[in-house]
């Protein structure tokens, strides 16, 4: 078992988190990132709910990957994916109602998602199944990770909210402070995410 | 002038390489060429030498602005003395406004100045001067109560997002004074529109009241610019003037300028035939005379950077905002077009220039194959 966190099996899952980010340096999963980041809550359950599906999508493949003929393997691949989407849907809708709602199409447009796809058929489709997964939770996370920042800052400029709770004391709002509405708006998500990936870009480059 | 100039030379050492005050290098370096002709000049290779920089025609621009910006603070004056039905002189009319938007010329020039000197030194890039006119632009066009931190904020949004992004001064696809005007529309409605803020504190969003009213269009008033609107852009004849000195100067093409006004007439006449609700039923003259249409032409549309730079190209830029301007202010759910229309019709400017280029060549393709 020596071999579960070697040095090539961290790497699967750390270089996601940062380096091979799926957001800020692979600038995949964009449209998903632009639509459901107007709040802190949908953008956590969000970034769950990818990561859940990348890492199982990412095993499964893998253990079936010798099995699979290549001319439709994006097909089984579909398969596999449609079919945790809907199981990971169906546990939002019991036990998220809300959340759920708020997502409302953009649970099933995991599916067409393109961190899934590009994971699957670059990583999954050639390596053995625990590196896969670990791939999948490393996408996953890294994909999440830039949502949780990207909705804490809109929903925290945009309501004065985080979770739904209140942050910014009623004082301020009585001094002339208003929201700001575009903060709410998908297109200053694109900014933010531009903001993120530049602040990334700098820091990697500083610790060069 | 002399004192002045032997002041700058007194001070050079300081700045330069190994100097005490090097920090400061690009803030020297932008008044200095703000108030001379810069002393540095290329060493070889043909290159124009001429005292007519782009700090020189920056100020030309300003120049062309101040007829609009004095009317403007006389108009925010008597807006509220014809609100609040109080007597007043001329100068207290004027001094009153003059109070009102000097704060947001102060604050446009420090935030958006700021910035631009942090990244000039930062990149260690001479200034850019293109500020001096966006920085005079700003305040002009937002209702005067707008609060400061807001004009702060946006500002320099638009400076950072809008400019620096993309290389700083020169480079911008999109006008920087519209980007601050348009951050705040969208992210402030309320303080940009509604009905509250104009009536309370007697001035208003570019053409609120005329254009959400079209039956209270009053002619005179409008050229004049004795109406509620944003601080630089009621008054035609003042806006005509600065027209007139940037036509004068060659400083904007009149091309663009004409073209706007042709493009708004012909939407304005088109609607005036098919519509029926009372928006579409104005007058073409009333539309060209309300709002920011005016001062959109005129100062806006004509930014040589962000413009279509093709002779044709120009006609058809500025055709296309005056169409789009009419229809968003018929059609749309917005009172005023002016803004996102020139906003779409700068993204497209370098596309209508690349059509223009790319017909040019294949026209004289042809006229030597045959």
């Amino acid at each position: 078992m020596s071999g579960l966190f070697s040095k090539e099996n961290k790497e699967a899952f750390i270089n996601p988190l940062n380096l091979n980010n799926p957001i800020a340096v692979q600038v995949l999963g964009i449209c998903s990132a632009l639509a459901v980041t107007a709040q802190l809550e949908p953008a956590l359950v969000m970034g769950l709910s990818v990561t859940i599906i990348t890492a199982f999508s990412s095993l499964v493949i893998s253990l079936i990957r010798n099995t699979i003929p290549s001319r439709i393997r994006i097909i089984v691949q579909l398969v596999v994916v449609a079919a945790l989407v809907t199981i990971v849907s169906m546990v939002l809708k019991a036990y998220l109602y809300h959340v759920s709602v708020q997502l409302s199409v953009y649970v099933g447009l995991i599916i067409t998602n393109c961190i899934l796809m590009g994971r699957l058929e670059a990583f999954a489709m050639s390596h053995s199944p625990w590196p896969s997964f670990l791939d999948g939770v490393g996408n996953g996370i890294g994909y999440a990770l830039v949502l949780i920042v990207v909705g804490a800052i809109r929903e925290l400029f945009g309501a004065g909210t985080l979770l739904g709770y209140k942050v910014i004391p009623q004082c301020v709002y009585e001094a002339g402070y208003k929201d700001c509405g575009m903060m709410v708006m998908p297109s200053m998500a694109l900014i933010l995410i531009g903001c993120v990936i530049w602040a990334q870009r700098s820091l990697n480059k500083e610790s060069k | 002038m002399k004192a002045l100039r032997n002041l700058f030379d007194k001070m050079r050492p300081s700045f330069e390489d190994g100097g005490k005050l090097h920090m400061f290098r690009s803030v020297f370096d932008g008044f200095e060429t703000f108030l001379f002709v810069s002393p540095t000049a290329s060493a070889q290779g043909t290159h124009i030498h001429d005292c007519m920089d782009s700090k020189r025609l920056m100020t030309f621009v300003i120049i062309a602005l101040m007829p609009a910006m004095l009317f403007g603070m006389y108009n925010v004056g008597y807006q509220h003395f014809t609100l609040i039905n109080q007597e007043a002189s001329f100068f207290e009319m004027f001094f009153f406004g003059f109070l009102a938007v000097l704060p947001k010329i102060v604050v446009s020039y420090a935030v958006g100045l700021g910035i631009e000197f942090t990244v000039a030194q930062w990149k260690k890039e001479e200034i850019q001067e293109g500020f001096l006119v966006s920085g005079m632009i700003i305040p002009m066009i937002i209702p005067v109560t707008t609060p400061l931190w807001m004009l702060a904020l946006a500002t320099a949004f638009s400076v950072i997002f809008a400019k620096e992004v993309f290389g700083g001064t020169g480079y911008n696809i999109f006008n920087v004074a519209l980007i601050t005007r348009a951050f705040l529309f969208f992210s402030y409605p309320q303080a940009m529109t509604g009905d509250s803020i104009w009536v309370a504190e007697a001035d208003g969003l570019t053409a609120a009241t005329p254009l959400a009213t079209p039956a209270a269009f009053d002619l005179n008033n409008s050229i004049t610019g004795l109406i509620p609107g944003c601080i630089g852009e009621t008054s035609v004849i003042a806006i005509a003037i600065g027209a007139v000195i940037l036509l004068f100067t060659g400083v904007a093409s009149w091309k663009t300028m004409v073209s706007v006004f042709i493009g708004g007439a012909i939407t304005a006449c088109l609607f005036n035939c098919v519509g029926s609700t009372a928006a579409s039923q104005m007058p073409w003259y009333a539309h060209l005379c309300v709002g920011g249409f005016c001062f959109g032409a005129v100062f806006m549309a004509t930014d040589p950077v962000t413009s279509a730079r093709t002779e044709t190209g120009k006609w058809i830029y500025g055709f296309l905002i005056g169409v789009i301007a009419i229809c968003v202010r018929v059609m749309g759910g917005y009172p005023e077009g002016m803004m996102l229309a020139i906003l779409a019709m700068n993204m497209f400017a370098p596309l209508i220039d690349y059509f223009v280029v790319d017909s040019n060549i294949k026209k004289r393709k042809n006229r030597t194959t045959k």
